[in-house]
């Protein structure tokens, strides 16, 4: 069941922050009410602070606490962050949040011949309580946790000890990368795959599933915000139709520079999954990086249109245009 | 599985039921509705009785009376344009004004009952329900359609179980008539097809051409209507028309393929006008109020009855599905709607309805983020004196409060930015 539920927001205690990678702390909350307990796949939406103004971030729920009453959550800080996760470590115990009620955009399907679970880096904390769902069921599945190297991996000790050799650790710097068309093909018929990892990763995990002729459906992924393949940059954005130009800087998203200019912009989502902020390209001194799901991968080449809460754009000399003399980029769009 | 836990209650957000302005002409009935006799109606929850003055006028008055509350609407009409109360017999004219009381000689200068600004235009009587200094008649949508020389057509009046803002998004999103409306007007290219949308201060348009198609039967049939013998393909198009608060005019019609009917050249074509407006009734119910008005044959009374019987077959599977509709939305309480690029032309009739009412409200709030805002506020309120302090030191936070109200944004984190970047 996925409909979207109404968000209601109420207090949560923080019980405890701790490391539990490089990185990473596991941050502990106990919710005022929770009527009942976090599915596997499900997250939190969080107030935090960034630079001073209040804004809203989503969690995944790695798992209940021990008395059934907390929720844990896993949040790496992130180098490009707009300050969320900087936020979220800085939590201290006793301190009050504004959270919502857990939600799902990432259910588990029960009773599938054959389940593989495919986490990067982060990625895992959408997937540690579907891994514990699934043994609990005795489900016959495989659970796959790559990531560049092992101290940056949260929880993995457990996880080991937890799934046995049902657990496959892929560690790049120990040699194990992950091999997307095998995971592919590990994927009994008629079974699922969960994955929730970096946007190369996914990408590339859509693409070998595309190509073996899977049933699209029963590849599942959660839309957290995908990462690009650029890292962010400022760029110019005009809107000749409205007389507007405003830049873009490397922590705003282009929905928000577009609203903070006055543009009135339509959106619903705000990551990259529903179509409705979408605006229409003109032109274009740079490269596009999208970041959305909405649009089919012929969509993202052709370039005409692109989802402004989500995608962003990269110098030429960023995205390895040849000749480029390094400038800023800029976009030209129209928007309804 | 998420189970929703709000307790059952006034839904909120997008899927609730919406309110409507009151400061707006609401399309009333058909002009040959109201007459000589009293015609009940609630009108965006009003209780209102309509008629005519002997002259002619087309007179709403409040259909309570002031004495006790009695429903005019139950009394009769009396001279030239007065209405007597049912129960105590107490006359008002056409302003409202009480004109005999019972058993007293005087008549008291308090007794009166709201008189609401009333408009007949294009076959319609229209009512405004708000602040009567506010009502202008220019702000009447333009469906002139209905009664000009240039066009002919008819309609009907359909009383709907629905919110009326149902059918504004039934109307602004025609891929629906692929999945609803199939036999008829229904065609794979259109929800293949790409659309354009536009707004401007109350309105907003949407745009969508269908280029050398088979014509749907429906449209084969019009233009056969005119070019008899043409059996070829069609440039189709559909140009949605909203004006607020619920006003949909639709500018439909096939050409030949190819003779240039999206630069403008429609003369080889046909063209018709869907006129949709739609009246509140209650937050849940409404009266819908259609056309189908066309520019070929304009001497054919049976084209017009056809059309009308055909396009009536075709809203009543409308009517079913968004009743059905209303009825899911009241069975999920906890539950919203989750809006598609395809819904672009409705949310910004909702986003235009929705300032209309702040405005009329005095709320109006920074364009911000709804939820993100509601949610900025009341975390503001709760948790801002437990962040201040800890966040002294972490970002120097200061005037939270006062911000918070404006954020913006449910982002997600990036959970993955920087780990794993180029692992895969
Ligand atoms: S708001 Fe949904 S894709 Fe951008
Ligand atoms: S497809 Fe729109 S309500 Fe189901
Ligand atoms: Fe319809």
């Amino acid at each position: 069941m996925g409909a979207t539920t109404h968000k209601r927001w109420g207090k949560a205690r923080v019980l405890d922050v701790c490391e539990v990678a490089q990185h990473v702390r596991q941050v502990v909350l106990e919710p005022e009410r929770l009527e009942a307990p976090a599915p596997p796949g499900s997250h939190i939406d969080i107030g935090v602070y960034v630079n001073g103004r209040a804004d809203v971030r989503s969690y995944s729920v790695v798992g209940m606490g021990a008395y059934g009453s907390e929720l844990i959550l896993g949040v790496q800080l992130a180098r490009q962050s707009r300050g969320g996760s900087a936020y979220m470590h800085a939590l201290r115990r006793g301190q009050v949040v504004q959270i919502t009620q857990p939600l799902q955009n990432f259910p588990l399907n029960y009773g599938k011949p054959g389940y593989v679970l495919a986490a990067g880096g982060i990625g895992i904390t959408a997937l540690v309580a579907m891994g514990k769902a699934l043994k609990a069921r005795g489900a016959n599945y495989r659970f796959v946790y790559g990531a560049r190297s092992r101290s940056l991996m949260a929880f993995v000790d457990e996880l080991a000890a937890e799934h046995g050799n049902r657990m496959d650790l892929r560690i790049d710097d120990e040699g194990a990368s992950l091999d997307v068309a095998e995971l592919v093909d590990s994927v009994p018929e008629g079974g699922e795959l969960y994955v929730c990892g970096p946007t190369p990763m996914l990408d590339a995990i859509k693409a070998a599933w595309a190509k073996a002729g899977r049933r699209p459906a029963d590849l599942r992924f959660e839309t957290f915000g995908s990462s690009g393949r650029f890292a962010p940059e400022a760029f110019a954005v005009r809107i000749p139709r409205l007389g507007l130009e405003t830049l873009v800087p490397h922590d705003v998203s282009m929905l928000e520079a577009l609203e903070a200019c006055g543009a009135d912009m339509m959106y619903d989502c705000r990551r990259g999954e529903c179509g409705l902020c979408q605006v229409k390209v003109l032109g274009l001194e740079g490269v596009i990086d999208h970041r959305d799901v909405f649009l089919s991968d012929a969509q993202h080449e052709a370039g005409d249109r692109l989802q402004s809460c989500v995608s962003r754009v990269v110098s030429p000399r960023t995205g390895g245009l040849a000749g480029a003399d390094g400038q800023q980029a800029a976009i030209t769009i129209d928007v309804p | 599985m998420s189970a929703p836990i709000q307790a059952p209650g006034t839904p909120s957000g997008h899927a609730a039921f919406r309110h409507f302005p009151l400061n707006a002409w609401y399309a009333a009935a058909w002009d040959h509705e109201v007459g000589r006799n009293l015609l009940p109606k609630t009108i965006a929850g009003k209780p209102i009785v309509f008629y005519r003055t002997t002259k002619g006028r087309a007179v709403a008055l409040a259909d309570a009376c002031w004495h006790r509350l009695a429903p005019l609407s139950m009394g009769k009409l009396r001279g030239e344009d007065e209405i007597m109360c049912g129960y105590h017999g107490i006359c008002y004219d056409a302003d409202g004004r009480a004109t005999y009381m019972p058993a007293q000689e005087t008549i008291n200068p308090s007794a009166t009952v709201h008189s609401y600004p009333v408009v007949e235009r294009h076959r319609y009587v229209w009512v405004w329900t708000g602040d009567p200094a506010l009502a202008d008649p220019d702000m009447i949508p333009d469906l002139y359609m209905n009664d000009d020389p240039n066009w002919a057509g008819d309609g009907k009046t359909i009383h709907v179980n629905c919110s009326y803002q149902l059918i504004v998004d039934n109307l602004m999103d025609l891929t629906h008539e692929q999945f609803v409306h199939g036999s008829s007007i229904g065609h794979d290219a259109l929800s293949e097809s790409d659309f354009e949308v536009t707004h401007a201060g109350n309105t907003v348009t949407v745009t969508k051409w269908m280029l050398g198609i088979d014509p749907p039967p429906f449209w084969k049939r019009n233009l056969q209507d005119r070019y008899p013998d043409y059996e070829g393909p069609v440039d189709r198009w559909q140009i949605i028309r909203y004006t607020a608060p619920s006003t949909v005019a639709i500018d439909v019609g096939v050409a030949k393929a190819g003779t240039g009917a999206p630069e403008g050249d429609r003369s080889q074509g046909v063209t018709g006008t869907v006129i949709n407006t739609m009246t509140p009734e209650t937050d849940n119910t409404c009266f819908y109020l259609w056309a189908f008005a066309r520019d070929w044959c304009l001497d054919k009374q049976v084209i017009t009855t056809r059309l009308r019987e055909g396009v009536s077959n075709v809203f009543f599977e409308d009517e079913v599905m968004l009743e059905a509709q209303q009825r899911g939305i009241e069975a999920n309480p906890g539950y919203d709607f989750y809006n598609l690029n395809i819904d672009a032309g409705s949310m910004w009739t909702r986003r235009i309805v929705q300032r209309l009412i702040d405005r009329e409200l005095g709320t109006e709030v920074e364009e911000t983020g709804e939820a993100a805002g509601n949610a900025a506020r009341e975390m503001s309120t709760l948790t801002g004196a437990a962040n201040a302090e800890e966040q002294q030191n972490a970002n120097g936070g200061t005037g939270q409060g006062a911000e918070a109200a404006e954020a913006v944004a449910r982002h997600r984190e990036q959970p993955t930015a920087g780990l794993m970047g180029r692992g895969f």
